[in-house]
């Protein structure tokens, strides 16, 4: 067998063995993805607005950011969770560390599977969303693909977010750590409120530039907020969505399997 | 996929030359300028005291610790530069237990003949049968998290035959089995090597390197001291026998004691070991060229200086003479 034949073979049965595993903890799987967007889509969404502390569009505004950061978050730690067991003291990832394929193959498959478990979280809140918010659901349906494309992008930056932090972040800090990096994350994101509407805190709105959720969240609500009265919700040129997003990916991806490698070998 | 070493039959299976593995942050060479060579169908033993640096070398030989200097060729091909092209040919049984422990036990196995591109029907057949043979069948479809110390040894020897290596890595395979599994064990190392397999093993137990190894390489503080059969390291000692005295006495006696004794006619060397536990009993080991002679003056040498005798004997060298004679330590702590 050539060796380029041995490695997608190997490739592919290490991407089985996620499946196998996650299969098993299913329920885990959920619950960990989708409690929280449960809640804030019914506090925000459904509470919020019945007691007219927010108007009655907020449902939708917020949805497509809670689509994004559920997609993201799942991704990431589909990754980096996973890599703590695997790097752990009993190093269980040794056994595909052997197999006949590239170190970084193994950790391009826990991008790939973490996407994968992004991609799937984040679909998810869509029937959920329509289930909580009941009238207040709106999603338009003439920009399908866009919202597709963005699933897939959202969770890939996050499955690549969780191989570099699961990589460079040693063992006894992850919890520590996931504090001090997932709060700033979450709340500089963008998620719960337009880019556009930070006009008047200028240096805040220039900072959550810098977080790759930002970009995430904006173009998922370009992809999905309908117009209001005839009106587009202002977003950020997905242009520069896209380029934001495609950096952001193909930095995080060289640095993190490269700081993968560097954590497997001594 | 054994292609790359058919090609060159009379390549050894392992060599290795001036390796140096030398841990970032660390004072000294945990591999220090090692160099060896394992014929292809040898079991070869890789003895050593805790620390020696026997995982380090596995490490090196099996891709996962890349060498500081020196180069490391297994079935012909350098393991830092091509691993890719090494992993098909080997296989590791690591000295802790790394299962996936999110699988069944069966699946360790299925999975890892997967890794290596063992066809489905091959893989379960062969899984089953492994388990089996090392006693695992009645409890295959549990969780690996159930299985003991030394189930989990005989599952990971178990995993290291799923793809039929050319080369398998044994880290101290015997360390957490009991006496009927480890016999079980050898066995079945012997089966393998009368099959071609080159095996590769480290150990602390002397027995089990002498039972058996072809060649042992005795290695402490990252140096191979010896590298020889087991007959021809026996050989080292010079006369071939040893006669081990035991006194007892006050602890300051053991310097006048040891000098004594390394003054008698026919004595070449003397190594003093005492034990931790109890500072009054004193062990000497005397080399000379034939042992009956000296056993009348030793007893005296010892009594005069004003110590007890505990026991006197002549011993055939074992290895784990050789390894005192060699570092004038003991390697069971
Ligand atoms: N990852 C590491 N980082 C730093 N130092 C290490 C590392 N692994 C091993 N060492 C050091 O290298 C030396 C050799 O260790 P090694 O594990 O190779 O010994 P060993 O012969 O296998 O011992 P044992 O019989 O206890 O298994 C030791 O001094 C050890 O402390
Ligand atoms: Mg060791």
């Amino acid at each position: 067998m050539s060796r380029i034949r041995l490695a997608i073979r190997a490739f592919v049965a290490i991407f089985r063995r996620d499946l196998t595993v996650t299969g098993r903890e299913f329920v885990r799987f959920f619950l960990q993805a989708l409690v929280q967007p449960l809640f804030f889509l019914f506090i925000f969404g459904k509470v919020l607005p019945s007691i007219r502390l927010a108007s009655a569009n907020f449902g939708f505004l917020m949805l497509p950011g809670i689509v994004a950061l559920t997609g993201l978050v799942s991704a990431m730690q589909g990754v980096s969770l996973h890599l703590v067991v695997d790097l752990g003291y009993a190093r269980e990832i040794d056994d595909r560390l052997l197999s006949p394929l590239p170190i970084r193959w193994v950790g391009l498959e826990k991008i790939l599977f973490g996407a994968l478990r992004g991609v799937v979280a984040s679909s998810v809140i869509f029937p959920l969303g329509r289930l909580i918010l009941g009238s207040g659901y709106a999603v338009r349906t003439d920009r399908i693909a866009e919202i597709i494309g963005m699933i897939l992008l959202t969770a890939l930056v996050g499955a690549n977010l969780g191989l570099l932090m699961g990589t460079v972040i040693k063992p006894d800090q992850v919890s520590l750590m996931f504090t001090l990096i997932f709060t700033p994350l979450l709340f500089t994101g963008c998620t719960y409120y337009p880019w556009s509407s930070l006009d008047r805190i200028r240096w805040f709105q220039v900072a959550t530039l810098f977080n790759p959720l930002t970009y995430c969240a904006e173009g998922m609500r370009h992809a999905m907020v309908p117009p209001i009265g005839g009106r587009e919700l202002a977003t950020l040129n997905t242009t520069d969505i896209r380029v934001a997003l495609g950096v952001s990916v193909a930095v995080m991806l060289s640095l993190g399997t490269r700081s993968f490698r560097r954590r497997v070998l001594s | 996929m054994v292609q790359e070493i058919d090609r060159m039959p009379d390549l050894p299976a392992i060599v290795v030359s001036d390796l140096v593995k030398r841990y970032p942050q660390s004072a000294a060479n945990a591999v220090d300028r090692v160099s060896f060579h394992v014929a292809r169908g040898e079991i070869f033993g890789l003895l050593g005291p805790n620390g020696a640096g026997k995982t380090t070398t596995i490490g090196v030989l099996t891709t996962f610790v890349i060498p500081t200097a020196g180069t490391a060729i297994v079935a012909g091909i350098d393991v830092a530069r091509r691993p890719l092209g090494v992993k098909p040919h080997i296989a590791v049984v690591p000295q802790l237990s790394n299962l996936d422990r999110g699988l069944t036990v069966r699946e360790v196995l299925t999975f890892h003949g997967a890794y290596f591109g063992v066809p489905r029907k091959v893989r379960e057949a062969r899984a089953d049968k492994l388990l089996d043979e090392l006693g695992l069948g009645n409890r295959k479809h549990e969780s690996v998290k159930r299985y003991s110390g030394g189930m989990s040894q005989r599952l990971m020897i178990a995993r290291a035959l799923m793809h039929e290596p050319d080369v398998l890595f044994l880290d101290e395979p015997t360390n957490n089995l009991d006496p009927q599994t480890r016999l079980y064990l050898w066995d079945r190392i012997r089966e393998l090597h009368s099959s071609g397999v080159t095996i590769f093993l480290s150990t602390h137990d002397m027995e089990e390197a002498d039972r058996l190894c072809d060649r042992i390489a005795i290695m402490d503080h990252g140096k191979i001291l010896v590298n020889d059969t087991p007959a021809g390291l026996k050989k080292l000692i010079a006369g071939g026998t040893v006669l081990r005295v035991e006194a007892w006495g006050p602890p300051c006696l053991g310097e006048s004691i040891r000098c004594a004794l390394a003054a008698l006619c026919g004595v070449t060397r003397v190594d003093a070991s005492d034990n931790s536990e109890e500072p009054r009993a004193m062990t000497f080991r005397l080399y000379s060229d034939a042992a009956a002679p000296v056993i009348g003056p030793a007893a005296q040498a010892v009594l005069s200086a004003g110590a007890e005798i505990r026991d006197l004997s002549v011993r055939q060298p074992t290895l784990e003479e050789v390894f005192i004679f060699l570092t004038g330590r003991n390697l069971r702590k």
